[in-house]
């Protein structure tokens, strides 16, 4: 808790104050606040039912919360529809590797966004820029390290998964102007697949992209979160770093073995 | 491949196989076929099928027919100008398509089923509408446009081929060229990896059943102009000849991987299989069970490919 107290001065770009979201009668979130500062990378952890998943879908707009307010680089947002999160700059990358295998890696990056060709073939023959989204798709997909794809031509089904996260990620990085949401990236991953995911974390973090990550392994969030956020039954239970505390006090925090005092609930910015 | 080899087996069994003139012949034979696959590439490559493509391009076919020609037999036949008759039948596919694209994306039927459905209806308002006879009628000339003969080079086809040709070439620049060819692709592929990059899904199903049927319909062009009059038999094998193009062509039933022009050499395929196998005198059941065993071998191609990949 050292840290506490000494950045405070730091604005969220990302505020949720209360968020509530039921589904019949079940609480999936009661009230839960989040905080994501400029340049940091924000693990969420809990338990199954602890409400990260519904959060994150308020968060990205691909549900809408009962009640609660989402502040979005000083401005209040209200998404309706999923896409709004999108164009708010906010993007998603799911664990269920959400790219398209049979198109090929330029395609994907591109997917829902394609660019037009300049001058009339775009205006009137609405004609996509292949070769510029395939430039472009290499710029971006460099621009974050991951070397060990060659061919921006090739379909994705013949990556690896890792890579395939890759490309999802590198998607997310290239249009998320905001931040970027991580939906348990490496949970479909071997371990050498997600030791590359989380490098891309860290390049993300380095270019100063905040990022929420959501995950299950605390051996990862331990590796590369600067503040974890432990959600329990709905709520924030609370924010620790990976220096203030251990992973089984975390663990105990996720189970309610362990309270955390009040103030402590809400830890800020610590980079 | 497949194409330039039975090409060459074809010709020592029949030496008048490989002449501009046969070629010309077998061009306008697939061009009816061609058409209606065109459609049905783009439905099955967002991993759906059209049962009902015959049966939409022969009512849209009838439709445009009874319209210019009006209903004879109660005093003075009445047609409609054929400047209404003609949209009208493109509307009536689109109509279809759109039936189907509802029917599959917001009742959430599976295509076959849909398709399988809609078929008979379609099939059962056209011999509404001809009372099961087939008209025999002085056919307005501009719909007989597209059985005009042209020559180019020694060749010498229907206007309907190049419509045809002209048909595919849109297509292939649609699909390769454009957001929505390629949101065709990505929701053939993986559904949820489209919705989840924010392709509004729906629509472009809806949009794919729409173009399909004006596909069928304009091939429902093609066929007054080849046959002169519009039957309502013409269609009957149409819907499996379609897939069968489409299958042979390389596009994948499983949606996402495929190309139009596949499709035409598909058809051009089972087209250049019908004429050699006759021309080498082959029994007409024999040529049924060729064009089985072709569509068999191409599944199974498909397959293989899938598996490798993986």
């Amino acid at each position: 808790m050292d840290q506490k107290g000494t950045q405070m001065s730091k604005s969220p770009i990302l505020q949720a104050v209360g968020l509530t979201k039921s589904y019949g009668r079940v609480i999936a979130l009661d009230g839960s606040d989040l905080e994501l500062f400029p340049g940091e990378v924000l693990a969420v952890v809990g338990d199954n039912g602890a409400g990260k998943s519904t959060m994150i879908k308020c968060l990205s707009g691909a549900e809408i919360p009962d009640e609660g307010q989402i502040i979005l680089d000083g401005q209040q947002m209200s998404f309706k529809r999923p896409n709004d999160g999108r164009h708010a700059g906010i993007e998603t990358v799911y664990q269920t590797l959400a790219v398209a295998p049979a198109l090929d890696i330029a395609s994907n990056l591109f997917l829902g966004r394609e660019m037009r060709k300049k001058g009339p073939l775009g205006s009137i023959l609405r004609m996509t820029d292949n070769s510029g989204m395939r430039k472009a798709a290499k710029e971006h997909i460099a621009a974050l390290g991951i070397g060990t794809i060659q061919n921006i031509t090739q379909a994705v089904e013949t990556l690896s998964g890792g890579q395939r996260q890759a490309v999802a990620v590198a998607r997310a990085a290239a249009f998320g102007q905001k931040l970027i949401i991580l939906d348990e990236p490496t949970a479909a991953l071997g371990v050498r697949e997600s030791r590359q995911v989380l490098k891309l974390i860290e390049s993300l973090r380095d270019r100063g992209m905040p990022v929420i990550l959501i995950s299950h392994n605390m051996p990862q969030v331990f590796e590369v979160a600067d503040r974890i956020q432990v959600q329990r039954l709905g709520k924030r239970a609370a924010v620790v770093t990976p220096k203030s505390h251990t992973m089984n006090d975390v663990v105990a925090i996720m189970t309610g073995a362990m309270t955390v005092d009040k103030k402590d609930q809400a830890l800020t910015s610590v980079r | 491949m497949v194409l330039v080899v039975a090409s060459i087996i074809f010709s020592f069994f029949n030496e008048n196989f490989l002449t501009p003139s046969n070629f010309s012949l077998i061009l306008q034979q697939v061009a009816i076929v061609g058409a209606v696959a065109a459609g049905q590439t783009l439905i099955i490559l967002t991993a759906g099928i059209d049962l009902s493509c015959g049966a939409i391009a022969v009512f849209s076919s009838m439709t445009m027919a009874k319209l210019v020609q009006g209903t004879p037999g109660e005093g003075e036949p009445v047609g409609i100008a054929v400047w209404l008759a003609f949209p009208a039948g493109l509307l009536v596919g689109m109509l279809g398509g759109a039936i189907n694209g509802f029917l599959v994306t917001k009742v959430k039927l599976p295509p076959f089923i849909v398709t399988l459905g809609t078929f008979n209806v379609f099939l059962a308002l056209t011999l509404t509408l001809t009372k099961g006879t087939v008209p025999s009628i002085e056919m307005d000339p501009f719909l007989l446009t597209l059985g005009h003969y042209v020559n180019i080079g020694p060749f010498r086809v229907t206007t309907g081929v190049l419509f045809m040709f002209a048909m595919y070439m849109v297509l292939a620049f649609v699909l390769r060229y454009t957001s929505w060819g390629r949101h065709v692709y990505a929701v053939g592929d993986d559904i949820d990896a489209a919705r989840l990059a924010g392709i509004s899904v729906n629509r472009v199903l809806m949009s794919v059943y729409i173009v399909a049927g004006l596909t069928f319909a304009l091939a429902a062009w093609i066929v007054i102009g080849r046959v002169t009059v519009a039957s309502p038999n013409t269609g009957g094998d149409l819907n499996l000849d379609a897939i069968t193009a489409v299958v042979i062509g390389g596009t994948s039933l499983f949606g996402g991987r495929g190309t139009i022009f596949g499709s035409l050499i598909g058809a051009i395929i089972v087209g250049v299989f019908r004429n050699g196998l006759t021309l080498a005198g082959v029994d007409l059941y024999y040529q049924l069970m060729a064009i089985g065993l072709l569509i068999i071998f191409a599944v199974s191609v498909d397959q293989w490919i899938r598996k490798a990949r993986k």
